[in-house]
């Protein structure tokens, strides 16, 4: 199952038509403690950019953007219990929403993970 | 982002180091820009920090304050033509918080005064440290000496573990209560220390010269009970502790009564009326003010931030000020101004978060008792 960066350090995996979307731990990182995080309803129309969740940590809410096109099949619930998960697991049980791709050519202007992390390394 | 060319003034005005900028680095402080300087807004992460200078003793560096003193004759009558605090009684060796006042009896800062027996030392907010010495010198007869302290760093020692920690370094420490200050000398350095601070806990503050402060610095972060702590925690610990920031919950908008800061008005002062703003000042205590500043505890998770528009009903009665996390209540918690007539404990309201109403409640403060050391020994 492929995995996509974005500049704005999301990730999503993609299997078939269906994405998992997450921040990165380069994201949690840099937010420090997370205390709330809001993801998106179920059948919200996301598009690429947009706002899609937000993340609070003890400081500061941050945006969280979709990362390409789509509505949202499932936020993850957990979160709203556990928002540390996001700290402790950003890209695995820490994931935010999984949506349906629209347009799946727009995942050809994201990141691999050597990518990502060449990116990361230059900020 | 865009690369943008500046020409105006503001541009010109780089972003100060501190002087211990490489020890926040070394020590892993992520550095942010605050008050016109790079400083460390947190090492481990805040809610860590925050935790250990509630149960041990936290190190902050607040040398981006301005350190002033003033000198010559009857400097505690002029300074109250401009505070409303009776300066004349603060015995030597004794502080006190007061407020500087515009003529409407707006708060231009919020500040420490200490009479250090042959002058008077002020602690003012860094972020408005220039305009208040501008104040202060237009304001001041010219035969009084007023002394930034630049070459001085301040540090903040805070927590319940404080004392044990500063004691080692300087004895005289433990000879101190809330409020009250002394010179010592460490290693050969004059230093300045009181036992105060702005987390709610026992704690003192040091002043000490620039050269001095890695030094002292690491003898401190040496000792088990203490960590370096960054402006992040000293946030959530101050709003936790009830206390106002400047240029948040405290501005020249906003008087004294209203800020609910009335303990700051002298007891002489008020039956004197000879402070600036006292008409308006006096009137909002006898009356009420018309909005007062208030806690709010937050229902559920999400942090209500400044900015957040608050709600009776339909109706926008006020604004939060501060608000977000916090670590040792294990909720949110907001401070803001309210109609006084919802200003009483207990008051259900709303907050308004990205198109949301929360629910909270007018609370009491501080949201977390103070710690202070009133009585030494025993």
């Amino acid at each position: 199952m492929p995995r996509y960066f974005t500049e704005e350090h999301e990730w999503i995996d993609v299997d078939g038509d269906v994405a998992t979307v997450g921040i990165t731990d380069f994201a949690q990182g840099q937010l420090g403690d997370i205390v709330f995080v809001e993801v998106p309803d179920t059948g919200a129309e996301l598009s690429k950019g947009g706002d899609a969740a937000v993340v609070e940590s003890v400081k500061a809410a941050s945006d969280v953007y979709a990362p390409v096109d789509g509505t949202v099949t499932e936020g993850n619930g957990q979160l709203e219990e556990d928002p540390a998960l996001v700290n402790s697991d950003p890209e695995g049980e820490g994931w935010f929403f999984r949506m349906t791709l629209a347009d799946k050519s727009q995942l050809d202007g994201l990141m691999d993970a050597t990518a990502y992390k060449a990116f990361c390394d230059a900020l | 982002m865009t690369d943008t060319e500046f020409t105006g003034d503001e541009a010109a005005i780089e972003t100060a180091t501190l002087p211990l900028d490489a020890w926040h680095r070394a020590k892993g402080g992520r550095m942010v820009e605050f008050a016109g300087y790079w400083m460390p807004i947190q090492y481990e992460g805040i809610m860590a920090e925050h935790l250990w200078t509630r149960e041990n003793a936290g190190l902050f560096d607040v040398s981006h304050m301005g350190q002033l003193s003033l000198a010559g004759d009857h400097v505690a009558e002029a300074l109250e033509t401009l505070v409303p605090g009776d300066i004349s009684a603060l015995k030597p060796g004794r502080m006190r918080y007061s407020l500087l006042l515009d003529e409407d009896g707006g708060i231009l800062d919020d500040l420490m005064i200490t009479n250090e027996g042959d002058q008077y030392g002020i602690v003012v907010n860094g972020a408005v440290k220039w305009e208040d010495i501008g104040h202060l010198r237009e304001n001041l007869p010219d035969d009084i000496t007023l002394n930034h302290n630049e070459d001085y760093g301040l540090l903040a020692l805070q927590g319940p573990k404080a004392v044990d920690a500063l004691v080692r370094l300087v004895p005289e420490a433990a000879d101190l209560v809330f409020m009250q200050a002394a010179r010592a000398t460490w290693q050969g350095h004059a230093i300045g220390l009181s036992r105060s601070g702005y987390t709610g806990e026992d704690g003192f503050e040091i002043s000490l010269p620039n050269d001095a402060l890695t030094a002292f610095a690491d003898a401190l972060c040496a000792m088990e009970e203490v960590k370096p702590i960054g402006l992040g925690a000293r946030d959530s610990l101050r709003l936790e502790a009830g206390l106002p920031l400047y240029g948040h919950d405290l501005t020249p908008a906003i008087d004294p009564a209203e800020a609910d800061l009335g303990f700051a008005i002298s007891k002489r002062r008020r039956a004197e009326e000879n402070f600036p703003g006292a008409a308006r000042i006096l009137g909002h205590l006898e009356d009420g003010p018309p909005r007062r500043r208030v806690g709010l505890l937050i229902d559920g998770k999400l942090p209500v931030r400044e900015g957040a528009k608050l709600f009776d009903g339909e109706e926008e009665i006020g604004v939060v000020t501060s608000g977000g996390f916090a670590p040792s209540v294990g909720a949110p918690i907001a401070m803001g101004y309210v109609p006084r007539d919802h200003a009483v404990p207990g008051t259900a309201i709303a907050a308004e978060v990205r198109g949301k109403l929360v629910h909270c409640t007018v609370a009491a403060m501080p949201f977390v008792p103070h710690n202070y050391v009133r009585k030494t020994g025993g």
